[in-house]
């Protein structure tokens, strides 16, 4: 049986409660606050949000079912969605099955973490089980260790250089310099990238993302419920998520979007040169590059002759993190998740913080996470257009 | 003097003595699995009865069938680095302090991606590889990639080594050099480069062959110690106990009698009083000072050696009352173990078989020679393992034990060793 489409659902109100990298503030602070900017930018009262989508590592020992009450939520849809920088893209996925079927009219999807000068540690201490059994007693080096295993392999394989993966970092730090939330303002040079102190072989700082707190959220809505309140939205055209795919790969060389990319594009009506921006997960650049291969734009292994042929600034060939990206911008716990998603929304409906994507009318965001042991097990995307 | 023949380290007294870190040590139960077998220095996986397929990480349900009749087994190990990492930084502090670590992710031949250590003469990936289980310094399993032919020498390995505790260049107490096990465990102790042992003397003023060849041996001192005795015991850690790196039980008291034999209560009480309110003086006086020094730079105190006897793991009647005493020590040593593991240091335990020795007289072979009971505790401090069954008669009894312990009960009881 064919999928259906999304029809008329619609995403609005973009909001991001700004990034602090650490904060004395638990969890349901950013939350919170999330949750109040979107019911003063859409102008509704808290009795309209009948769903709620919640993405948070730190929020234990709630779930989204203590973050109702704590916030005063009355609901009749409402769900928790532990899926790391995959969140955004599974709760559009979700929540739009909720408001396209009448189960809920409005679903707030909000993620957010605090970071306390512990956090971290903590959090990946015991990230899994199989975490906390068979990665983290081998250095502790947390998400850094995962990475720069895939890193090397990666790099070996199919001939990467660092400047590659520069060429990115530097890219998403010109455009988060647009970005007045964005917690690196100054540039970032190839040289300063190449040169930073070394992290886990062959990752240096400037390959990792920054642990911070803060939040992102959006509404999901039908078009009509949109037009009634006067928000400017982004349509759904496709969504796609895929967990625990090609578990037999010794390593991790490609994602999930592999099995499904052919089905995103047919839903959306889409090829992937019609994209105009690409918001993709990234918390280490060489997962960037397996996101442009994996969702069509090259071929397996051409990744690094795609980043030589392409510039990634908001008025590049490629305009990819719009927002600077968790790299540049902080990455906020599952906010993480988010921060593509929301910028994808501002991009789309007119709304953006920094530089506008000129004529941007489709947008992909990619959501990618949860290194359970020893890579990423969720993956997915989401097409967006303008109205 | 004990002092007399020690070389000075050259420590110095002003600076501050580092406290001792760890290695994060929260495992799930079912991953004990792995620290169960490294403990006898062996690598075992989980392997699926019904559709064979090795698992790691360590898991309660089959990945491929779903079986839940997932058994631990004895596994080669041999696969391929696939990627590795040179880490720079690290969250928790034992890492900090010694960076930078080496670590890869192996392809087990069959299936089973391994994070494993990457020992130093290991090729850069990708390369075929060996793993072996360690215990790490919390005594949790870890796994090492090691050169997939030709044996490894973790000791030589410059952050590999702290898997180890190698007598190289350390100080040493044996407790009683008077027996031939004794004797035996100084003699190899000192051919395997401890820098300095203390050997214990109970009563000076009884000669026994083998102790003047001992006192040849330019590392050794003679000290009094009678573990029977509290203020012996003090005494010398007060004199010694600041120095110790590593500390090997050897005081044993083993009198062969049935536990209805005339003069079985008597005996009974010395052996419990040696073997194990022994152990139970020297932890209360040694332990805390090991605990203390367990990160003091590289001569850091490190490992405390029990030489139990497989007796402890079940009864043998005809050594009725010896069996009891070292199964009381086997209890008290896990709970010494637990207390020095915080800091660190290693409890190791030996449980040979019988000994080819005065005592073990009736016993039929094949019997262990004390100097190849030293030889295994030399291999146990230079390896990674904490539990140590030297010799034939010990593996058997184990295998037994582990099968079937009440079978073994019965068999001994009626006098099938």
């Amino acid at each position: 049986m064919a999928r259906g489409g999304y029809g008329d659902v619609v995403l609005a109100a973009p909001v991001t409660v700004p990034y602090v990298r650490y904060s004395i503030r638990g969890a349901h602070w950013f939350l919170g606050r999330a949750l109040a900017q979107l019911l003063a930018v859409a102008k509704i009262p808290k009795q309209r949000v009948d769903g709620l989508a919640v993405a948070s590592f730190t929020l234990a020992p709630d779930t989204a079912v203590g973050l109702t009450q704590n916030l005063g939520l009355t609901l009749r849809w409402l769900d928790n969605v532990p899926m790391g920088g995959a969140s955004a893209v599974v709760s559009i996925r979700r929540a739009a099955r909720a408001v396209q079927n009448g189960d809920a009219e409005i679903v707030a999807c909000v993620a957010g973490d605090t970071n306390h000068t512990d956090s971290f540690r903590r959090n990946t201490s015991a990230f899994s089980q199989f975490a906390q059994d068979a990665v983290y007693p081998y250095g502790s080096g947390g998400p850094n260790t995962s990475f720069a295993l895939l890193t090397s392999y990666y790099m070996r394989t199919y001939g990467a250089k660092r400047e590659d993966f520069g060429k990115l970092c530097v890219a998403q730090r010109n455009n988060a310099l647009k970005n007045p939330l964005a917690l690196f303002k100054k540039p970032l040079t190839l040289d300063q990238y190449l040169n930073a102190r070394l992290v886990a072989e062959p990752l240096r700082l400037f390959d990792c993302v920054m642990p911070c707190a803060g939040a992102e959220g959006f509404l999901v809505m039908r078009e009509d419920t949109a037009r009634d309140l006067g928000l400017p939205f982004a349509r759904l055209l496709a969504a796609i998520e895929r967990h625990n795919a090609f578990p037999d790969d010794p390593i991790q060389y490609r994602g999930g979007w592999v099995m499904d990319r052919a089905e995103l594009y047919v839903q959306a009506g889409l090829m992937p040169a019609d994209i105009d921006f690409i918001e993709v997960y990234d918390d280490y650049p060489v997962i960037n590059v397996l996101q442009f291969e994996d969702l069509g734009f090259c071929s397996k292994g051409e990744g690094p002759d795609f980043i030589r042929a392409n510039t990634f600034e908001i008025d590049g060939t490629f305009p990819c993190n719009t927002s600077g990206g968790q790299l540049s911008v902080g990455q906020a716990g599952a906010a993480g998740g988010h921060l593509g998603a929301v910028e994808a929304i501002r991009q789309l409906t007119g709304q953006t913080l920094g530089a506008p994507v000129a004529g941007a009318k489709y947008g992909l965001v990619s959501g990618f996470g949860m290194i359970n042991y020893d890579r990423g097990i969720c993956s997915g995307a989401v097409v967006l257009a303008a109205d | 003097m004990a002092e007399a023949k020690m070389r000075a380290r050259g420590k110095n007294p002003i600076l501050r003595t580092p406290l001792p870190t760890l290695p994060p040590h929260k495992r799930s139960r079912v991953a004990l699995g792995l620290t169960a077998a490294a403990a006898r220095g062996a690598l075992e996986l989980q392997v699926c009865r019904d559709c064979g397929a090795a698992q790691y990480p360590p898991r309660e349900v089959c990945r491929d069938c779903l079986s839940s009749r997932l058994f631990w087994r004895p596994h080669k190990g041999e696969g391929e680095l696939v990627a590795e990492t040179t880490l720079h930084a690290a969250q928790e502090l034992y890492f900090r302090e010694r960076l930078p670590w080496r670590i890869g992710v192996v392809r087990l031949d069959g299936g089973a991606n391994l994070v494993a250590y990457v020992y130093d003469r290991v090729r850069r990936a990708p390369c075929r590889v060996r793993v072996e289980a360690a215990l790490d310094r919390g005594g949790q399993a870890v796994l090492i990639a090691v050169p997939a032919i030709g044996s490894t020498d973790l000791s030589i390995d410059p952050k590999l080594r702290e898997m180890t505790c190698d007598p190289r260049a350390r100080k040493i107490l044996v407790t009683d050099g008077k027996s031939a096990i004794g004797q035996a465990v100084v003699r190899a102790l000192a051919a395997g480069g401890a820098e300095a042992i203390w050997v214990g003397e109970a009563e000076p003023w009884k000669k026994i062959a083998g102790t003047t060849k001992l006192r040849d041996l330019p590392q050794v001192s003679m000290v009094p110690l009678d573990v029977t005795d509290s203020a012996s015991v003090r005494e010398l850690a007060g004199e010694i106990g600041a120095k110790v790196d590593i500390l090997v039980n050897t005081a044993d008291c083993h009198r062969t009698l049935a536990i209805a034999a005339r003069g079985a209560l008597d005996a009974a009480q010395l052996e419990m009083d040696v073997n194990y309110f022994g152990l139970l003086r020297l932890a209360k006086e040694f332990a805390p000072l090991l605990k203390a020094r367990a990160a003091d730079g590289p001569a850091n105190a490190i490992a405390w050696v029990n030489v139990l006897s497989i007796f402890a793991l079940s009864n043998y009647p005809p050594h009725g009352t010896y069996s009891a005493s070292k199964a009381a020590a086997l209890s008290l040593s896990q709970a010494l173990r637990g207390d020095l593991y915080a800091a660190g240091v290693r409890l190791i335990n030996l449980f040979p078989g019988p000994v080819d020795d005065e005592w073990d007289q009736l016993e039929l072979p094949p019997k262990l020679s004390p100097s190849a009971l030293a030889a295994a505790l030399i291999e146990a401090l230079q390896g990674s393992m904490e539990d140590v069954y030297p010799g034939e008669v010990a593996q058997d009894w184990l295998a037994r034990h582990r099968e079937n312990a009440k079978a073994l009960e019965r068999e001994l009881s009626e006098g099938n060793r």
